[in-house]
């Protein structure tokens, strides 16, 4: 993690040697990625058990997956740092507060995608924004659309499942991000939030001077997020692969199209039910998502459960407790859990 | 003496930001006293809102992220 002595080290580097690191960097990544399927049947090959037996076909999922989604990972967490070096939460609630309010929600949506945050910063933003007078329901916009459509989620239902369902999870959930938004701003919530944040008059902001990042300063922060992020997620794309290789290998499909088919219409709300509780991140859910998806299982089905996996999380609700009222949560989980449901639906329906 | 103020709830990165300002104070041979402000509410009143932030001597200098070993100095020494 950041606190490792190593960090310092490439900070140094001459920016020249960050202009040819990097695109050697890329050719090796390539290089790699075109080894996967032969590497995951060499290594399956190498064990004692037969290439299409339910063991071999969830092993070989397993190393296969592991590889490419750490390998997707690092080069989807570089360039999102890298982009993301350009966007500040100070800079972002300078662009909403001027802005009429139509034009805030699917503005702090887009912002909420590109503007670098992490949970445990999300109380004091959440202030920040308020205070300077962004309408409750656009900063909500912003808060459901960071996760929900985060590059990560949506870059490895790309390179994993395929860029038809990238893109509609991507149209819906930027949908249900701004529209939520617009919903609760349209109830008038402001006297649901915890008192002492009403009463809140934050001074003015804290003016910082403008850094100036050179292009290899930028690339050396997307290389630190590569670490810090690798660092904390692998194990949670571990867990989520193995599960999926589980089902890869051992769930029948007769079973998968009865739970999760498009015929049973309680599957959508029990998806939700479910994925509530799970706390992983996109990384986790998204190889679940792959071998749930190759068994049958409905594409709205699964859609509601990936977004409430990742776009509603019991841990962040507790974060947001030290502003916001049980009432005004339930209120925001209602609405989004809505937003998901009728996803779901659709998209049972319509497919 | 400086007073620096380090602002977060005490993430991995607040601690990480601390020890680089040990460090740097001991490079310049400073003393410093650091303060944490780990209460989300003085937190927003100093008008943070990435975490972690320093302020040196009342003056906010850096939001979000870890700072530059190098522009911790020059904040230390200013």
């Amino acid at each position: 993690m950041t606190t490792e002595t190593e960090d310092t080290a490439p900070r140094h580097a001459p920016d020249w040697l960050w202009y040819v690191g990097v695109p050697v960097a890329g050719v090796i990544w390539y290089v790699l990625y075109a080894q996967l399927i032969p590497f995951s049947e060499w290594v399956t090959a190498l064990l004692p058990v037969a290439r299409d037996s339910h063991s071999g076909e969830a092993i070989a999922f397993f190393v296969y997956d592991v590889p490419k989604v750490l390998l997707l990972l690092a080069l989807i967490v570089f360039v999102t740092g890298v982009l993301r070096s350009w966007f500040s939460p100070e800079k972002t609630r300078a662009i909403l507060a001027g802005k009429r309010e139509i034009a805030g929600y699917p503005l702090a949506a887009l912002l909420g995608v590109f503007t670098p945050f992490c949970s445990c910063s999300s109380v004091p933003l959440f202030i920040g924004f308020v205070s300077a007078g962004i309408p409750l329901g656009v900063t909500f916009s912003f808060l459901i659309a960071g996760p929900m459509v985060g590059p990560v989620g949506l870059g490895l239902l790309y390179g994993l499942v395929g860029w038809q369902i990238a893109t509609i999870y991507l149209v819906f959930g930027f949908t249900i991000a701004t529209v939520a938004g617009w919903i609760m701003g349209r109830m008038g919530l402001e006297r649901y939030l915890q008192d002492w944040v009403r009463e809140l008059n934050t001074g003015p902001v804290g003016d910082l001077p403008d850094e100036r990042l050179s292009f290899a300063d930028r690339l050396k922060i997307g290389l630190d997020q590569v670490r810090e992020i690798l660092g904390k997620v692998w194990i949670w794309v571990v867990i989520g692969i193995s599960i999926g290789a589980l089902i890869h290998g051992y769930v029948p499909e007769a079973m998968m199209l009865r739970i999760m088919g498009g015929e049973a219409w309680w599957s959508v709300p029990a998806a939700v039910v479910v994925g509530v509780p799970m706390y992983t991140n996109a990384a986790g859910v998204i190889p679940i998502v792959e071998a749930l998806l190759g068994k049958g299982a409905a594409l709205g089905t699964t859609l509601a459960f990936m977004m409430s996996v990742i776009a509603l999380s019991l841990p962040e609700m507790i974060i947001l407790k030290q502003v916001l009222t049980y009432r005004l949560i339930a209120v925001f989980i209602a609405v989004v859990a809505a937003g998901i449901l009728a996803t779901g639906f659709l998209f049972n329906i319509i497919l | 003496m400086k007073t620096v103020k380090v602002f977060g709830p005490g993430c991995k990165r607040c601690a990480a930001a601390e020890t680089m300002i040990h460090e740097a104070a001991d490079n310049l041979g400073l003393e410093v006293e650091i303060e944490k402000v780990t209460d989300a509410r003085s937190i927003a009143m100093a008008g943070v809102m990435s975490t972690p932030g320093i302020a040196v001597d009342g003056k906010l200098v850096h939001a979000g992220g870890l700072p530059d070993a190098g522009k911790l100095e020059s904040w230390l020494s200013a």
